[in-house]
């Protein structure tokens, strides 16, 4: 699908871009929320988007997958690709059924687990009633909830813990396979302990799709991103491997944020 | 400083006697109505109120089983009529409409939820009594329906509304389509609340005379509810309570008796629903 060198090496040489946006503007009515963001997603690989609140990496992690525009009053300008594909022109629920999303507070749906996971499938129409359970199985042990709930995949979902909730929520998106999973702070409601276990996570889950992370939480972006952007005030300053950002930003405004001297 | 303070207090302790004096007076006088039905319909009830037709006019005895039958058969019609139609708008209202049309057939239902039961029995009467040349209890099942509709209509877009926007979202973000969003999500998500609601507007619709007064009429004997007019427990009560004889009075109380233990009973059920609805949704 993607041209991969011989030599897996990413770190070095970047695999093609999964998803591109370019020139991306967007508006919460007269407000403009964004202004002419251009980044790449390499395919296979997590990217990390940063920068203190309000800054708009949420809006444009929302407009990835125009989970935006259910708010109205919101416009967008610019062009997203998913592989050459423009997504501000494709049928929405197709491109969200590729481009899967986990939101900042774990939502399940007040249903029992094996019905939460098995959402996606049932209203895609993606496997075959007899297959929807090995689906639901193959996706809790993709989010590393199997062993934790194997026997009461009949009760609710809401009487999981948050940080399984949350994982939950990732399997949920898992099932019907996404190419991109988006992920808008997905441990801001959870302890250090539930956190570890979805950073680990979403480093095992790039093999399986293209990862971006909006996170506040620098640490974690250093932990688990192969890149990171730094949004600031609606712009995008900077773009790169992550290591670089946080060892040898090119802008001073990066340097302040990681730094720590604002934000 | 000391005199302020009890001052402060004395003030505090007379507010909250005014207060609590008036609480008590409608908690007592829910508490006096019941206790009177009580009294006057326990005294009158016996089996054949619930088997037995109606004697004539001046024969003590017999029932108003006629009018049971009738209230449930015309109830029910205006359930099946009403609750739909409700429903769907609220949903409409909540997850669809536009700002300008959202905001008319709001302001209809509102309208509608304010006109006088006896003007909407009128109405009725009209377009329904008047072109079937007979009262029925399905004329009765549709001006009762038209209270409901309001009802269902603001109790479904309130109760939609209150589910929140993450779950939305989240079944979107699956590929779920709007419908199938609703559908599947956002209605389930406020299913005990809706139907909490559905059922204090029938307990509500229930006790209505006044509509069914020129509509479903009266009935001494069974009846077609299609296309004859229909005995109801409200509108017996309203006829034996002026009627002169006190056989009737005492058929009246019975009747006023058993249908408060059915409003109650129905209350109670949609408390129950919804406090069980709540430990639902939050877990």
């Amino acid at each position: 699908m993607t041209v991969q060198p011989p030599v897996a090496a990413p770190a070095i040489v970047p695999p093609a871009a999964k998803l591109r946006a370019k020139g991306v503007n967007f508006y919460y009515g007269s407000f403009k929320a964004l202004h002419d963001i251009s980044l790449e997603f390499p395919a296979n690989q997590v990217t990390a988007l940063i920068g203190p609140s309000g800054c708009g990496k949420s809006t444009f992690l929302r407009s990835l997958n125009r989970i935006s525009e259910t708010v109205s009053g919101t416009r967008i300008e610019g062009e997203i690709t998913l592989d050459g594909e423009d997504v501000l022109k494709m049928d929405v629920t197709s491109l969200r059924r590729r481009v899967g999303m986990v939101f900042q507070r774990p939502n399940p749906f007040p249903k029992t687990i094996f019905e939460n996971v098995a959402y996606g499938i049932r209203v895609n129409g993606l496997a075959k009633r007899s297959e929807v359970a090995d689906v639901v199985e193959k996706s809790l042990r993709g989010a590393a909830l199997w062993d934790e709930v194997r026997d009461k995949l009949n009760t609710s979902a809401l009487a999981l813990s948050g940080g399984q909730q949350q994982r939950l929520c990732i399997a949920r998106g898992l099932a019907v396979g996404p190419e991109v999973l988006l992920l808008d702070e997905p441990c801001s409601a959870l302890d250090p302990i539930a956190t570890a276990k979805i950073e680990d996570l979403l480093v095992a889950l790039r093999s399986q799709c293209t990862i971006v992370i909006v996170t506040h939480n620098m640490q974690q972006a250093a932990r688990v991103a192969d890149h990171t952007g730094f949004f600031l005030l609606g712009r995008l300053i900077e773009h790169d491997r992550t290591d670089v950002i946080f060892r040898n930003p090119s802008k001073k405004e990066t340097e302040d944020y990681i730094t720590g001297r604002f934000g | 400083m000391t005199f302020r303070n009890l001052r402060r207090k004395a003030l505090n302790n007379v507010m909250l006697s005014i207060t609590g004096i008036f609480a008590l007076m409608t908690v007592s006088s829910l508490f006096l109505i019941l206790a009177y039905l009580v009294y006057n319909g326990g005294r009158s009830i016996d089996l054949d109120f619930f088997t037995e037709l109606p004697k004539s006019t001046g024969e003590v005895g017999g029932g108003m089983a006629n009018a049971i039958l009738g209230s449930a058969e015309i109830v029910g019609f205006a359930a099946l009529i009403g609750l739909p139609i409700g429903f769907f708008t609220g949903v409409y209202l909540a997850e669809w409409g536009g700002a300008t049309f959202s905001f008319l057939v709001r302001y209809m239902a509102d309208l509608l939820n304010g006109v006088p039961s006896v003007v909407i029995g009128i109405c009725t009467w009209t377009i329904v009594v008047r072109p079937m040349h007979t009262a029925s209890g399905i004329a009765g099942g549709i001006a009762l329906s038209l209270m409901l509709i309001p009802i269902m209509a603001k109790n479904t877009e309130q109760f939609l509304r209150e589910v929140p926007r993450t779950l939305r979202e989240g079944a979107l973000a699956l590929g779920a389509a709007r419908w199938q969003t609703i559908a599947t999500v956002v209605v389930p998500a406020a299913r005990k609340g809706i139907m909490t609601g559905a059922i204090l507007g029938i307990a509500r619709i229930a006790g209505e005379s006044a509509p069914l007064l020129f509509t479903s009429l009266n009935n001494q004997f069974w009846s077609n509810p299609f296309h004859e007019p229909t005995a109801s427990l409200p509108v017996m009560i309203y006829t034996h309570a002026i009627a002169p004889f006190d056989d009737w009075h005492r058929q009246a109380w019975a009747a006023g008796l058993v249908l408060l233990v059915l409003v109650l009973a129905a209350n109670i059920a949609a408390r129950w629903i919804m406090s069980r609805g709540h430990a639902a949704v939050r877990g």
